[in-house]
């Protein structure tokens, strides 16, 4: 006990030890974490988003308003019909898109794969493309593409075997998601706790997010069929 | 030789905090069950030296020994389909126990 041996040896114990004790307590924390979401911030936050909707929408009421009274005048009736064409062309997708946002890049896990893996974790599903497509959206993306394809109001994702169907295209691995919107939005979005990137980093797959000052997103350039929904009488809500 | 002690486990917890260390998910039950081996080897080396028994080569062999095979095992018992980390729990756990209450009962009959 008196000789410098043991007292080296207890002493690169107890730090070896404080080190494990550490990395654990790191660890156990981070995950509980992740379980326990934080109520109030998340009412702040929904109190936050109600409230931006409820300005936008008066917004909205007021630039009807106006242009209830802009169809009066045929005039800027025409300007009017053209705004409304761009907005619901861009929303579906049917017109190029420029501007800033994000790039996602998402591969398939290079660790290779023990007897007795799961090896359904180290790929990436439709599923995972659809969560990450409707967390971009929830950040306030306004134009998507996987791979190139431009995600439209009809678009689907979904596993074709091997590959993924976006628009009918078969798609696969490695796959780049690309959004227009805020880019800091966008990235904060996808690395919160609990999120799809985080899960998916987790399991080992290859995942980036990288902000872009410029996207050029392609137009959707297929088909768009539409047999059975026909617009309904167009109801005034404002007056 | 406490005070020795002491401050390595502070220094050992600051730099655990502070490194840049992630231990994934997969691997925190396996590092629980070695922290558990590795704090059933300390308090075995305190009631050792308690006991004038304290052996320098048996209580640094014993710590990273105890800790790597218990969490092979538990690793091994994943790939086994068998929960092994429990016997492991539940050995160091009762050892553990004893070995604090003797460490009590020294400590209480030295006052």
């Amino acid at each position: 006990m008196k000789s410098k041996g043991a007292q080296i040896s207890i002493a690169l114990v107890c730090l070896v030890m404080g080190m494990l004790l550490a990395v654990q307590f790191k660890a156990t924390d981070t995950y509980q974490a992740d379980l326990m979401p934080e109520r109030v911030d998340e009412l702040t936050q929904k109190l936050d988003t109600v409230t931006q909707q409820k300005e936008a929408l008066e917004e909205e009421v007021l630039s009807l308003r106006d242009k209830l009274i802009h169809v009066r005048e045929t005039d800027k009736a025409m300007k009017d019909l053209q705004d409304e064409l761009h907005k619901a062309q861009m929303a579906a997708g049917t017109i190029p898109a420029e501007g800033p946002g994000v790039v996602i890049s998402l591969d398939d896990s290079n660790i290779n794969i023990q007897p007795g893996d799961n090896a359904n974790y180290s790929i990436v599903h439709d599923s995972d493309l659809l969560i990450l497509v409707n967390e971009l959206k929830a950040s306030g993306a306004e134009a998507i593409a996987i791979n190139g394809e431009r995600l439209t109001a009809m678009s689907e994702i979904r596993c074709a075997g091997t590959l993924i169907l976006v628009n009918w295209t078969k798609i696969g691995p490695p796959f780049t998601i690309e959004a227009i919107g805020d880019p800091d939005m966008l990235q904060s979005g996808l690395m919160l706790n609990g999120g799809q990137l985080t899960t998916l980093k987790f399991l080992g797959l290859q995942t980036s997010v990288q902000k872009a000052e410029q996207i050029k997103l392609p137009a959707y350039s297929g088909p768009m069929k539409i047999n059975f929904a026909v617009p309904s009488q167009y109801q005034e809500k404002v007056e | 030789m406490w005070l020795l002690a002491v401050f390595c486990l502070l220094v050992g917890l600051v730099l655990g905090f502070q490194l840049p260390v992630m231990l994934p998910l997969v691997y925190t039950k396996y590092m629980s069950i070695a922290v558990l081996a590795a704090l059933d080897s300390v308090f075995g080396g305190i009631r050792a030296y308690m006991e004038d028994s304290f052996d320098n080569l048996i209580f640094t062999s014993g710590f990273f020994v105890n800790m790597l095979l218990a969490a092979g095992l538990a690793y091994m018992g994943d790939r086994l389909g068998v929960e092994l980390y429990l016997a492991a729990v539940i050995v160091f756990g009762v050892r553990l126990f004893n070995n604090l209450g003797i460490i009590r009962r020294y400590l209480l009959k030295k006052h």
